[in-house]
């Protein structure tokens, strides 16, 4: 095997392995770690390049931060690069939950844990008011994405519907509503 | 089925259907894993609180703390490279030829339909966590609507809200101040 790429692959674990372990509250809060070690100091990638790979891996399935691991690892060094990137990402946050995984239940039964949980409880309800707040606020632009969203919510709360279902369903009424629009604006071009 | 194959396969299909990060995955997470009662609901928000404080994303997080529990740390390995397995081919595939994925009309025209979606997914279970705090005794149905609430959840919750979108605090430093605030509410109030 190329020794150079082998290098580099290690490299690239070492470096995302850092990452892994820094990056409290989800994938954009890593977007300052990948501008310090990828482009300023092993000069990698180009800074816009990041933006456009963050663009990207928003709109694949997983997590934000294991794709863009991916993606800069394989830009770097091919498949090796993408598997050492992706590995030093998982393994710091698999070694923390693994501890507490091990022992959080002999944890839970302390005194207060379960009076600090119910205020956790609560403030993570209001954690996720706060994504569902912001996230609308990004994504719901029209009266079909109204719809759209109020439909998935309502069919998961009152009649339980699969999640996966309601998923597949949006996909498909997102495609065949744009097709429409384009079918419709035939005339004038769109980019 | 055999349970390693089973953690990975489960959560090959959560981390296949998880887009729009993390938090989109919450609504699966607690389909999939509450109805195979390898987790309770307070189980699931314990890990919320756990990732949020924790380095790492949640979907990494709840697989390893799944598999864990239900398997040992192999359970822990097969779960968290089930959930990371589809979206790393995916990713492969795409670096590899589509640099211009995300312009493409067919994907622009499945993810107008896929952001509201999950939007409305990810607001039902914030519904189910909310009414899981604020009734901490459970939920005894729409007569007991606010008899039955628990006023020091509603305001540890009305804090919250106002620390994160007003004073803009980290998510992290929040938990912990809401486990501040649950020890001194439900131990002297």
């Amino acid at each position: 095997m190329d020794t150079k790429l082998l290098k580099k692959s290690l490299k690239l674990f070492t470096v995302f392995f850092r990452i892994g372990m820094f990056t409290f509250g989800g994938g954009y809060a890593m977007i300052p770690y990948i501008e310090h070690e990828i482009v300023e100091k092993n000069k990698w990638i180009e800074s816009e390049d990041i933006i456009d790979i963050f663009a990207v891996v928003q709109s694949l399935p997983g997590v934000i931060a294991v794709n863009s691991s991916t993606f800069v690892g394989y830009r770097v060094a091919g498949l090796l690069g993408a598997f050492a990137a992706t590995l030093g990402v998982i393994l710091p946050s698999y070694i923390i939950i693994a501890i507490i995984a091990l022992f959080f239940y002999n944890f839970r039964n302390y005194p207060f844990v379960n009076e600090a949980f119910y205020g956790i409880q609560a403030g993570v309800a209001a954690l996720m008011c706060n994504v569902v707040y912001k996230l609308s606020k990004s994504s719901i632009k029209n009266g079909f994405a109204i719809v759209l969203a109020l439909s998935a919510f309502l069919a998961l709360t009152i009649f339980g519907a699969p999640a996966i279902g309601v998923l597949l369903i949006a996909g498909v009424l997102g495609l065949a509503a744009s097709t429409l629009y384009n079918v419709k604006n035939k005339e004038e071009p769109t980019k | 089925m055999n349970i390693l194959l089973e953690l990975f396969l489960v959560f090959a299909k959560i981390g296949l259907f998880t887009i729009g990060g993390g938090y989109a995955m919450i609504p699966l997470i607690t389909q999939e894993i509450t109805q195979r009662n390898w987790l309770t609901l307070e189980g699931v928000i314990d890990i919320i609180a756990i990732s949020e404080m924790t380095p790492g994303p949640f979907a990494i997080n709840s697989a390893t703390f799944i598999g864990i529990q239900q398997a040992g740390l192999i359970g822990g390995v097969a779960a968290t490279m089930g959930v990371a397995t589809p979206s790393f081919i995916i990713v492969v595939v795409v670096a590899r030829y589509f640099t211009r994925f995300k312009d493409h009309h067919i994907v622009q025209g499945i993810l107008s339909g896929l952001r509201p979606a999950v939007i409305g997914l990810i607001a039902s279970s914030t519904l189910m966590i909310a009414q899981n705090a604020f009734y901490i005794t459970g939920w005894e149905g729409w007569a007991k609507l606010l008899s039955a609430v628990d006023w020091r959840s509603i305001a540890i919750f009305a804090l919250g809200l106002v620390g994160i979108i007003k004073l803009k605090i980290h998510p992290a430093l929040m938990i912990i101040i809401s486990a501040a605030l649950g020890i001194i509410f439900f131990t002297w109030l």
